[in-house]
């Protein structure tokens, strides 16, 4: 909501400069989000009419002038502008003015001859960004009357935040009722009396659905001049309130519009066939719209119609070949009111936002609906002149605004600040809410300009509005001291994020929204959750995983030259499973480069599968996790595996598949993992268990073994194998070549064997590692020698 | 006698110049070996008579014990030196770098969150999460945003289907939470919320932290004074002006929007109201009996103010320039 200064201060002055009262409005609830002039600061501009122009003896495309400012002496100026002429009227500044932009004006001599001022551009006086020579103004522009006068550019523009609830503001009248109730200075508001009928022509209304249209009034007036020129005071606060002038009757019904806060449409009498209908748009009905919008219809819409056509959706916007044109002669005015429910939403499926659907929706005051149509009617025969018929009005079940209880009581326990009954009474009167007043309690009726207003919290805030939120003291709560739950069996994730950042892991935020093409193919979902309103078409899908991310932030930093970039992120990827969408919060991390910093003493050597191992070790730790080679679309099918936590799969490890690397252009391997943020934040409380009196014995054993044989496969077997006191088996060492056939390894175990209830012997130790050693040939591993 | 001397004198003299320690044990085994001249001393003795035997015995062991003490001096005087010797080649620079792993950070907007939750915390508020994909129901309907309401076009809604849509605030929470607890109840809710919009100032992608407090006793008055506290503190200033004006959101009446004073003018840092009682009453909360506030803090807007960050984009890109300024 946009709108000149002036124009609202002559409804209501109160003694407060413009950027005062714009805190007191923004303090109110109506945020004022810009507060501007409507011109730059210039003096001494007036208006003249050339009088004579000759050539400038010694320079081609300079003109002498005479000038007439309106005084007894015309001024000598000599101008450089192509349209200059005899006749016109044009801003001067005058010797001593200063323009836009600290320009001032001074005597001059301009090849050799003085010059009194300067004829201006439009674009001189800061009120445009380009003109092509000197403004010329009209015919009947006052020559001597300062430019700033004429135009009334000491004016200001308020644009206000509306708030959906505050619609009884969208209009000048009910803006300056607000200013009133917020200063307490007088409203002076415009007279409307019903005008006098001179036409006996009227067109019949029927409204099928009262419900949705409880009032509708329209009238006729005829013989209109609707090429009337718009008055000039009335199209500059139709242009500071952001409305394009169109024609007489239009702006006409615009200007009532912002007056008024009722929005009104006038047809073209002539268009019409038949009476007017209020209905509900039949299925598939076709409009096209003022704006050239083609829109099909339906049921859930209401449209005016007459016997032949649909001609506007209803409180939205008019249709084609019915409006008002320069040459319409008769016209039909229309105000109605329309319940916000009817129109709610209507607008927007079209792809609209209208002045008009804006304050339908949230409503417009049902009790000044005739007297719009009247202020139309008055302006109407002012400007474009014409005959008047009687106003057909149908109304059906107007809204009943029901009393609301407001307890004196209840504004003290929700505000926290106890007012009076006195100062509560005070309040509801500036507000022009009638009530009445029973012990501890008000009965308030609220206005029929407020469609906000219908449960006692909505009364606490209107007294709490006006007494002042600043007035209202901060305090701290008083309740009763507990202490918050504190599981020891979950940790919580930023205490995980905190070990990786130990690790030298950088966290990143992504986008949960990714390129849906990247997200079937590396991450394997062959049916991502799609947006229906994407921003952008590489952000149309939700993520399944948090690696298209990792290796979208990973590029970027790689292409900005750091060599080692080592990301995490903690986030929630996304799935539809079941017909149900499934939300996981996942850690992942990907990392490439050297394993460590560069740095000297220590050889480069880069990061690989089993560094990134350590490090998902490291998060579920003191949980064990296992390790199962598996394929993942996004991994290099011999270096990827899943993750297991028991029984249950938790995420995948492995090393970006060398496509994927190449398709990338990351010149180094780099690896990823993701897990399950909730198996990680499981947690066991610990419970003690003696420490064992005697020491235990370590055995090594090394083995030779296929390469395709895994570790895990000889671990399990020894740990499943039946010797009591194996406390612990541990590869420590993998040797490959000299002295190794070419498809074997060699694999070195520690095995660390302790009885609670004594120190074992070799009588008693032997066997069991001759057990282990049995269970090693049998899954292929010959001892080593 | 003179013998006697003699002897000592030279293994002084001796061992005063011996650098090393093996020459060192050497040089004592010719005085005090086996067939050393001390031990020979000792061994004539037998040949003395009884009454000469115990004199000269003396002074034998007083010679030896002068030459074991010498040699001890000596002995002591060499590792030192040693040692000495040692450590001096064995000193380091001290300024190289150190070596190993190096340590990442967390980023920014984390590193807000868990400041914020940190400050809520300290007055006993709990943490809940919700969904981010959320039903219509929670993110509109059972916040008093019917269908068509014209609050819902201020949101910007991403959808997923009809019924599903990115939630667009952290709101949500309070009502799921609600469901499942009876007051007094006392949480905060962060999390990412999702709009569409974007640009320097808008992210389609956000981070907000909704408060919520039902209790008998919680007025519009202490929201003023818990949003003021946690915003001095957060901002470690105990002067920060906080300003409240009336505004509207449909789960809150009073609404009202918080600004904070910077630079000389005020920025809006987020939502607040009393719980409406509408959205007390789809939870089945006695709104007679119960009273609530709620808020929801802009977590970009606080971290940019207090970290000096002016383009919200900065957050989403990812680039390790930025992000290791806040480790």
């Amino acid at each position: 909501m946009k709108f000149s200064e002036n124009w609202l201060r002559s409804w209501v002055n109160p003694n407060l400069t413009s950027a005062e009262l714009g805190h007191v409005l923004t303090m109110a609830g109506l945020e004022v989000e810009a507060l501007e002039e409507v011109a730059p600061a210039f003096n001494n501009v007036v208006v003249a009419q050339v009088l004579s122009v000759e050539k400038h003896p010694d320079a081609d495309r300079l003109n002498v002038c005479q000038v007439n400012i309106g005084e007894a002496e015309n001024l000598t100026i000599v101008c450089g502008a192509a349209n200059v002429a005899v006749g016109v009227r044009v801003p001067c500044a005058r010797i001593g003015a200063v323009l836009p932009g600290d320009f001032r004006i001074k005597q001059a001599k301009v090849r050799g001859i003085a010059s009194f001022g300067m004829l201006c551009s439009a674009v001189e006086l800061g009120l445009a960004t380009e003109s092509d020579g000197l403004w010329l103004l009209p015919d009947d522009a006052p020559v001597g009357q300062s430019m700033r006068d004429y135009l009334e550019l000491d004016d200001k523009l308020y644009t206000l935040k509306l708030t959906p609830n505050r619609s009884d503001c969208s209009g000048m009248k009910g803006i300056a009722r607000e200013v009133a109730a917020l200063t307490g200075s007088e409203l002076k508001p415009i007279r409307i009396e019903a005008q006098a009928v001179t036409l006996t022509d009227t067109l019949s209304v029927a409204v099928e659905d009262q419900t949705s249209c409880p009032l509708y009034c329209g009238r006729l007036v005829k013989g209109v001049n609707a090429a009337a020129a718009t008055p000039v005071w009335m199209q500059r606060r139709l242009e500071r309130s952001g409305l394009r002038c169109i024609n007489a009757v239009v702006d006409i019904t615009n200007y009532v519009m912002m007056e008024q806060g009722q929005p009104m449409h006038a047809f073209d009498a002539a268009m019409l066939s038949g009476g007017i209908t209020v209905r509900r748009a039949h299925k598939d009905e076709a409009l096209t719209l003022l704006n050239d919008q083609a829109v099909v219809l339906d049921e859930a819409v209401l449209v005016i119609a007459d016997e032949a056509r649909v001609l506007a959706l209803a409180g939205i916007m008019g249709g084609q070949g019915s409006g008002v044109e320069t040459n319409t002669q008769d016209v039909f005015l229309e105000a109605a009111f329309f319940q916000p429910d009817a129109i709610a939403g209507r607008a927007r499926r079209y792809g609209l936002a209208t002045d008009s659907s804006f304050r339908f929706e949230r409503g417009v005051d049902f009790a000044a609906t005739r007297m719009a149509l009247e202020r139309v009617t008055q302006l109407l025969l002012e400007i474009c002149g014409g005959s008047v018929g009687e106003i057909t009005e149908v109304a059906g079940c107007m809204p009943v605004r029901a009393a609301i209880t407001l307890r004196v009581s209840r504004v003290a326990r929700v505000l926290g600040v106890a007012l009076e009954c006195g100062q509560i009474a005070d309040l509801l009167t500036r507000l022009q809410f009638e009530f009445a007043m029973s012990g501890d309690s008000f009965s308030v009726t609220p206005p029929s300009f407020r469609f906000d207003l219908s449960i006692e919290a909505d009364l606490i805030e209107e007294v709490a509005r006006l007494y002042g939120y600043d007035n209202i003291p901060a305090l701290a709560p008083h309740a009763a001291l507990t202490m918050l739950p504190y599981s020891e069996s979950q940790r919580p994730l930023n205490r995980i994020q905190q070990i990786l950042v130990a690790r030298d892991y950088q966290e990143i935020v992504s986008y949960a929204f990714v390129e849906e093409q990247v997200e079937r193919e590396l991450c394997g979902n062959a049916d991502p959750v799609a947006l229906q309103n994407p921003i952008a078409s590489n952000l149309a899908v939700m993520r399944s995983s948090l690696l298209v991310g990792l290796v979208g932030a990973l590029r970027f930093n790689l292409n900005r030259k750091q060599a080692r970039v080592r990301l995490f992120e903690a986030g929630a990827c996304f799935a539809k499973i079941d017909n149900k969408y499934v939300q996981t919060q996942r850690l992942s991390g990907l990392v490439c480069g050297s394993q460590l910093p560069e740095q000297w003493g220590a050889t480069a050597k880069s990061v690989d599968f089993y560094d990134v191992k350590a490090d998902v070790e490291a998060l579920f730790a003191p949980q064990s996790v296992r390790f199962v080679a598996a394929a993942h679309p996004a991994l290099h099918p011999g270096r990827s595996a899943q993750i297991f936590c028991g029984d249950n799969a938790v995420g995948w490890i492995g090393e970006l598949h060398p496509h994927w690397q190449q398709q990338y252009d990351m010149a180094q391997a780099c690896v990823w993992f993701e897990i399950e943020a909730d198996a990680v934040m499981q947690a066991k409380v610990p419970r003690m268990s003696e420490i064992a009196k005697f020491l235990p014995v370590r055995r090594d054993l090394a083995v030779v073994v296929d390469e395709c044989v895994s570790a895990q496969t000889l671990l399990d077997a020894m740990l499943q194998a039946p010797v009591s006191y194996v406390q612990e088996v541990v590869l420590f060492d993998v040797y490959r070549g000299r002295g190794m056939e070419q498809g074997k390894k060699s694999l070195a175990f520690r095995v660390l064997l302790q009885d609670t209830q004594t120190t074992l012997t070799d009588a008693e130790i032997e066997p069991g590692m001759a057990l282990l050693v049995d269970v090693l040939n049998k899954c292929g591993a010959q001892l080593r020698m | 006698m003179e013998q006697l001397q003699q002897i000592l004198e030279q293994a002084l003299t001796q061992f005063a110049v011996i650098s090393d320690e093996t020459e060192l044990e050497q040089v004592k085994a010719r005085y005090l070996g086996k067939d050393g001249s001390l031990t020979a001393l000792l061994k004539g003795l037998g040949k003395l008579s009884n009454e000469e035997r115990p004199a000269a015995g003396a002074r034998i062991n007083q010679v030896k014990q002068s030459i074991e003490a010498a040699l001890q001096l000596r002995r002591d005087t060499l590792a030192q030196a040693r040692l000495d010797a040692r450590l001096a080649a064995e000193s380091l620079d001290v300024t190289l770098p150190g070596r190993g792993i190096g340590t990442g950070g967390l980023h920014p907007v984390t590193r807000t969150l868990e400041r914020i939750e940190h400050l809520f915390h300290s007055l006993g508020f709990a943490v809940s999460s919700g969904p981010e994909i959320e039903h219509d129901f929670y993110n509109f309907t059972a916040l008093n945003i019917p269908e068509n309401h014209p609050a819902r076009a201020m949101h910007d809604t991403f959808y997923i289907d009809p019924e599903h849509v990115l939630r667009t605030h952290t709101s949500p929470v309070q009502v799921r939470y609600m469901e499942e607890n009876q007051p007094p109840l006392k949480i905060i809710s962060p999390g990412r919320v999702y709009r569409v919009d974007s640009d320097a100032t808008h992210s389609p992608m956000f981070h907000q932290v909704e408060g919520l407090w039902v209790d008998e006793h919680v007025s519009f008055a202490n929201l003023k004074g818990v949003v003021q506290d946690f915003l001095q503190r957060f901002f470690e200033q105990d002067d920060l002006q906080v300003r409240f004006r009336p505004s509207f959101f449909p789960f809150t009446e009073p609404s009202a929007e918080m600004d904070m004073s910077w630079k000389g003018g005020w920025l809006e840092i987020g939502g607040c109201g009393m719980v409406h009682p509408n959205v007390l009453k789809h939870v089945n909360i006695d709104s007679e009996k119960y009273l609530g506030f709620a808020f929801g803090l802009g977590v970009e807007r606080l971290a940019m103010l207090r970290y000096g960050v002016n383009d919200l984009r900065q957050f989403y890109e990812s680039d390790l320039r930025f992000l290791k300024q806040f480790n």
